[in-house]
C-alpha cells in the first residue's frame, strides 16, 4: 500500500512537471530553442499568484474542500496575463533580434539563461527569501480504503492537467492557429514562404505556453511552497526530462514523460535515499538520450498524433 | 506591356557574400521560364531573393507593375507569387489537407472548395487527404508542394529544382503538371538541373554563370544550340541523354 | 569594509555556511583578495573558452568541474577524518599532489560526461550538463561517509603559508603570486593548444561539423579531448579554491558559479584566451565589487545587493548575446561563435542553421 501511496504523490507531482513541460515543448517545437528561463517563469507564475491573493488580499473564503478561496481564479488569470506579457516582451526585445539574425540557435538558449538568473533574482528581490504559502490553513487529507490518503488539491492537480492537455490538444488539431503552429514548427521557413505570418504565430505560442506555465507554476506551489529558487532546483531538470522523453514539440509525449519522471522520482525513495531524487530525473535523460534521443513518442516528424 | 515579373539588375547574397550580380529577368503572364546554368551559378539564390527571402542588396523586382523589392513572402503571396522549394517543401507531421489549408492560411472562405480544385490536378494525393505528408514518397511530396503552392491561385509560381532527386518517370510527370498548370493561365519562373527536359516545354530560357546573365533564348531554340550545351551545362553533346547534371 | 568570505562564497547568499577567516592576517586587502579570485576564475574561464570558445561544445555544468576538483584535492591533503567527520582519504599529500589529483578528477568527470554525451545535438548537451552539478551536490549532501555531507570539509591546508610566515611576507600576497603563476601556465598551455593545429581542427568542428567530418577528421574524438582539457583545467581552478579558503561544502558549488564563468567568457569574447581573462576581471569586479557600494546604495537596493549583481550578471549575458556576440576583445582573426553563418546553398534556408537544430543533414544539394 505504501507504493500505491507513492504512485499517487508521484502523479501529481508528474502532473505538475507534465502541464510545465507542455509549455515548454510547446516553445522548444515552434521556437526551437532550449528555453532555459521556462522554470523561472512558473515561479514567476506562482509569485504573480500570490501577489493577488495575499499581497492584495482577494482570497474569498474557501472553495468546497480545496484550501483556496475564490480568489484564486483571478489569481490564475493574473499570473497567466503576467508570464504571458513577460514572454511576448522578452521575445520582442532579446529572442526575436536574434532569430532576425540568424544567430545560432544555442545563442538564444544562453540569452534565456541570462533571463533565467535576472527573473529570479528579481522575484527573490521583491518577494524575499523565506518559502511562502497561499494559505495558512492546513489542508486535511481525505482518506480512502486502505489508508490512501490524498488531499483533494492534488485531486484537482491532477484533473486540471488532463482538461488542459485536451483544450491543448483541441487547439492544436482543430483550429488554424493550432496547425498554423504545427506548420510553424514543422518548417517556419516553408510556414513564411505559404503567406503565415510566423511571427505571430510565435507570439500566440508564448501566450499558449504561458497559460500551462503559470498554471503549473501555482499548482508547485500549492502542492509544495512558493520558492523564489524553484526553477533551478526543482523543475528545470525534470521539465526537460520530460519534455524529451516524449519527443521535442509532442505535448501529449511531455505529459506522459512528466508523470513517468514524477512517479519514479517519487517510487525511488521507497528503495534509495531521499537525498538522491534529484538524480532520477537525469538519469532518466540521460537514459533517453543515450538510448532513443527522439524520445519515446518522437517518429521522424512532430506532433504526431 | 508592362510584364508580369520584371527584375532588373538585381544583386543579392547571404550577409556580406554576393551570389547575384545584376541580373535581369523578365516574365509576360502565362509563360513557362527556365533558369539553367552550372552548379553555384546563383540560380536559387535569384528566386529565393525575388520572392523576398534573401536581401536585395541592389537593384529592382516589380512583379504585375508594382515595385516589390525585398517585400516579405507573405506580402509576395498576397500580390499572387507563390514559391516551391527544393527541399523541405512540405510539413511533414501535418496530413496533405493540413498542408494544403497552410497554403491557404490567408484565405477566409471557400478552403474547402479550392482544395477539391487543386486535387482535381492532383488526383494521386485526393486519396489521401487525412495522412501525414512525412508519408508520401518523393514524388508525391513534390506533388503536394506544388499543390499547396497554388491554394491562392497565384499569378506567378517560383520552382526550385522541382524534379531533383526524382526517377525519369517521376520527372515526365512533374513537368506534365506544369505544363497543366501553365494552360491555367499561371506563369512560371523554374530553376531546373535537368535542362534538356525542363528546355523542351519552355517558353523561354536564361543562362546564369557566376551569378550573371550569360545567355537568353526561347527554350527549344536553346535546347538545339551546342554551344549552350558545351559551354553552360557541361554537356559534350545535347544528344546524350544520360548526362543530366542533377540527375537522380 | 567587506569580510573577505565574500570572496569565497560563491554564491554570497550564505555566507554564515562557511566559517570567517581568520587567516587572512592583518592586511586584508580588498584588491589583492579580488585579484587572486579574479585569477582562479580566469583558470575557469579559459577552461570554458577551450569547450565552448573553440569547440563550440556547451557545458552548464561547469561547477561540477570546478567542484570535483575541490573536493579531490582537499580529500588528498587533509588530514584523517576526525572523531565527529565522515569522509574518504584524508591522505596528507603534499598540495601539489592535491592539485593535480583536482585535475585528474575533473578530465576524468569529463571524459565520464563526454563519452555518452558528446556525440548529441548541442542543446541536448547543454539540458544534459545543467544536470551534473545538482547530482553530483545531492550524492555529496546525502551520501554519509562520502565527503563529510553538508558539514563540508574544513581546515583544508593553505600552500605557502609556512613559507610566508618564515619569511615574514603577507600572506595575501603569496597566494596572490601564487594563483597568478598558475594562472599563467594555464594560459601558456591554453594558447599553445588553441594555436596549434589541434586547435586548428577544433574550430573547423565548431565552424561546421560536416566539413569537418568529411575530411576525415574523428570530430566525436576531438571534442571529447577538448572536453577532458576543459574539465581538468576546471577541477584545477577549484583545487586551488578549496585550497585557497580552507573550507568546502556541497552548497559552495551552486549554479552561479557556472553562470558567473559564463559570463566572463561572452563578456570578455568566446575564442580569445586574452579577452575571457579580461571578461573574468571585468565580470568578477561587478560581482564581487558591486557589495562594496552597498552603503552607497538606497536602503531598498541596499539589503538586495546579492539579487542585484546576479540581476546584473544576467543582463550582461542578455546584452552582451544581443549587442555585442564577439565579447569585449572578439576573436581574431576567425568569426566568433554567435556570428550569422554563411550559407550552404541549396535548400530554402542556410543550411549549416536549420539542419543543426532540426537534427538533419543540410538542405540540400546545389
Amino acid at each position: 500500500m505504501d507504493i500505491l501511496q507513492l504512485v499517487i504523490v508521484g502523479m501529481v507531482v508528474g502532473s505538475i512537471i507534465g502541464l510545465g513541460a507542455m509549455g515548454l515543448t510547446l516553445t522548444f517545437g515552434v521556437l526551437k530553442f532550449a528555453n532555459f528561463a521556462h522554470a523561472d517563469l512558473m515561479t514567476l507564475g506562482m509569485y504573480l499568484a500570490f501577489f493577488v491573493i495575499v499581497d492584495v488580499g482577494i482570497v474569498g473564503g474557501h472553495v468546497g474542500p480545496f484550501s483556496f478561496g475564490w480568489g484564486m481564479i483571478p489569481a490564475v488569470l493574473f499570473a497567466w496575463g503576467g508570464v504571458a506579457a513577460f514572454t511576448v516582451g522578452v521575445d520582442r526585445f532579446v529572442f526575436r533580434p536574434l532569430r532576425r539574425r540568424e544567430t545560432d540557435f544555442l545563442s538564444i538558449g544562453i540569452a534565456s539563461l541570462g533571463v533565467a538568473i535576472a527573473l529570479q533574482a528579481v522575484v527573490q528581490a521583491i518577494w524575499g527569501s523565506a518559502p511562502l504559502r497561499y494559505h495558512s490553513e492546513i489542508h486535511r487529507a481525505l482518506t480512502f480504503a486502505g489508508g490512501l490518503k490524498i488531499k483533494p488539491d492534488q485531486i484537482l492537480i491532477i484533473g486540471l492537467t488532463l482538461a488542459m492537455a485536451v483544450a491543448l490538444y483541441l487547439l492544436l488539431h482543430r483550429t488554424r492557429l493550432g496547425t498554423a503552429m504545427r506548420a510553424t514548427s514543422d518548417n517556419a521557413p516553408l510556414a513564411e514562404a505559404s503567406g503565415i505570418d510566423t511571427e505571430r504565430v510565435r507570439i500566440a505560442t508564448w501566450v499558449i505556453a504561458s497559460a500551462m506555465t503559470a498554471v503549473a507554476g501555482v499548482m508547485f506551489a500549492l502542492q509544495s511552497q512558493l520558492r523564489f529558487d524553484a526553477g533551478f532546483e526543482f523543475l528545470l531538470l525534470p521539465m526537460f526530462a520530460a519534455v524529451i522523453l516524449g519527443g521535442i514539440g509532442n505535448p501529449w509525449g511531455a505529459l506522459v514523460g512528466g508523470l513517468i519522471v514524477g512517479i519514479s522520482q517519487e517510487l525511488s525513495t521507497e528503495w534509495i535515499n531521499t537525498g538522491f531524487k534529484p538524480g532520477v530525473p537525469f538519469l532518466l535523460l540521460i537514459l533517453i538520450l543515450i538510448v532513443r534521443p527522439r524520445g519515446l513518442f518522437g517518429s521522424e516528424t512532430q506532433w504526431s498524433t | 506591356m508592362t510584364a508580369l515579373l520584371e527584375v532588373e539588375e538585381v544583386t543579392a547574397g547571404y550577409g556580406t557574400v554576393m551570389i547575384v550580380h545584376e541580373v535581369s529577368i523578365r516574365l509576360e503572364a502565362g509563360e513557362l521560364v527556365t533558369i539553367i546554368g552550372p552548379n553555384g551559378a546563383g540560380k536559387s539564390t535569384l528566386l529565393k531573393a525575388i520572392f523576398g527571402l534573401l536581401p536585395i542588396r541592389d537593384g529592382r523586382v516589380q512583379l504585375g507593375g508594382d515595385t516589390v523589392t525585398d517585400e516579405s513572402p507573405s506580402r509576395m503571396v498576397r500580390l499572387g507569387a507563390s514559391f516551391v522549394p527544393q527541399t523541405e517543401n512540405v510539413f511533414p507531421s501535418l496530413t496533405i489537407r493540413e498542408n494544403l489549408e497552410m497554403g491557404a492560411y490567408q484565405l477566409s472562405r471557400g478552403v474547402r472548395r479550392r482544395i477539391d480544385e487543386v486535387l482535381d490536378l492532383f488526383p494521386e494525393l485526393s486519396e489521401r487527404t487525412g495522412e501525414q505528408a512525412a508519408r508520401l514518397s518523393g514524388g508525391q511530396r513534390q506533388a503536394l508542394a506544388i499543390a499547396r503552392s497554388l491554394m491562392l491561385d497565384p499569378k506567378l509560381l517560383l520552382l526550385d529544382e522541382p524534379t531533383a532527386a526524382l526517377s525519369p518517370v517521376r520527372r515526365r510527370e512533374i513537368f506534365d503538371r506544369l505544363m497543366a498548370i501553365r494552360e491555367r493561365g499561371v506563369a512560371l519562373l523554374m530553376v531546373e538541373q535537368n535542362a534538356r527536359e525542363a528546355l523542351a516545354i519552355s517558353d523561354r530560357a536564361y543562362v546564369l554563370v557566376d551569378g550573371r546573365n550569360a545567355h537568353e533564348q526561347p527554350g527549344p531554340e536553346m535546347l538545339a544550340n551546342p554551344e549552350v550545351g558545351r559551354l553552360f551545362l557541361g554537356l559534350d553533346s545535347v544528344e546524350d541523354g544520360e548526362t543530366d547534371p542533377g540527375g537522380v | 569594509m567587506l569580510p573577505v568570505d565574500a570572496f569565497t562564497s560563491l554564491a554570497g547568499e550564505a555566507p554564515a555556511l562557511l566559517p570567517p577567516l581568520i587567516t587572512f592576517g592583518g592586511s586584508v586587502n580588498w584588491t589583492v583578495g579580488f585579484l587572486t579570485t579574479a585569477a582562479i576564475f580566469a583558470i575557469a574561464a579559459l577552461a570554458l573558452n577551450v569547450q565552448w570558445g573553440y569547440t563550440g561544445t556547451i557545458n552548464f555544468g561547469v561547477v561540477a568541474f570546478f567542484g570535483v576538483g575541490a573536493y579531490t584535492s582537499a580529500l588528498l591533503t587533509l588530514d584523517a577524518p576526525g572523531e565527529f567527520e565522515s569522509y574518504v582519504g584524508g591522505l596528507e599529500l603534499a598540495i601539489p599532489i592535491g592539485w593535480v589529483g583536482g585535475m585528474v578528477a575533473g578530465g576524468v568527470l569529463a571524459l565520464l560526461v563526454g563519452l555518452p554525451t558528446l556525440r548529441l545535438r548541442d542543446d541536448f548537451l547543454a539540458i544534459a550538463t545543467i544536470g551534473i552539478a545538482t547530482i553530483l551536490r545531492s550524492i555529496a549532501n546525502a551520501q554519509e561517509g562520502l565527503v563529510n555531507r553538508a558539514r563540508g570539509l574544513n581546515g583544508i591546508p593553505r600552500p605557502l603559508e609556512g613559507f610566508a610566515n618564515d619569511m615574514g611576507v603577507d600572506y595575501d600576497l603569496v597566494l596572490l603570486v601564487l594563483t597568478s603563476g598558475v594562472l599563467l601556465m594555464v594560459f601558456l598551455v591554453v594558447r599553445g593548444a588553441t594555436a596549434s593545429p589541434w586547435g586548428r581542427v577544433l574550430r573547423a568542428i565548431r565552424e561546421n561539423e560536416a566539413t569537418a567530418q568529411s575530411v576525415g577528421k574523428m570530430t566525436t574524438s576531438y571534442r571529447i579531448q577538448s572536453f577532458v582539457l576543459g574539465g581538468a583545467l576546471m577541477g584545477l581552478a577549484g583545487a586551488i579554491f578549496a585550497h585557497r579558503i580552507g573550507t568546502i561544502a556541497p552548497d559552495s558549488f551552486d549554479n552561479l558559479t557556472t553562470f558567473l564563468v559564463w559570463t566572463m567568457v561572452i563578456v570578455g569574447g568566446s575564442g580569445n584566451n586574452r579577452g575571457v581573462m579580461l571578461g573574468a576581471l571585468v565580470v568578477g569586479f561587478v560581482w564581487f565589487g558591486l557589495p562594496l557600494i552597498q552603503e552607497e546604495l538606497p536602503d531598498f537596493l541596499g539589503t538586495r545587493v546579492f539579487m542585484l549583481r546576479r540581476i546584473a550578471i544576467g543582463l550582461l549575458i542578455i546584452a552582451f548575446v544581443l549587442t555585442r556576440p564577439q565579447g569585449l576583445l572578439g576573436e581574431e582573426p576567425r568569426v566568433s561563435r554567435f556570428a550569422p553563418r554563411g550559407d550552404g546553398g541549396g535548400g530554402l534556408w542556410p543550411t549549416g542553421l536549420w539542419s543543426r537544430i532540426r537534427g538533419q543533414p543540410g538542405g540540400g544539394a546545389a
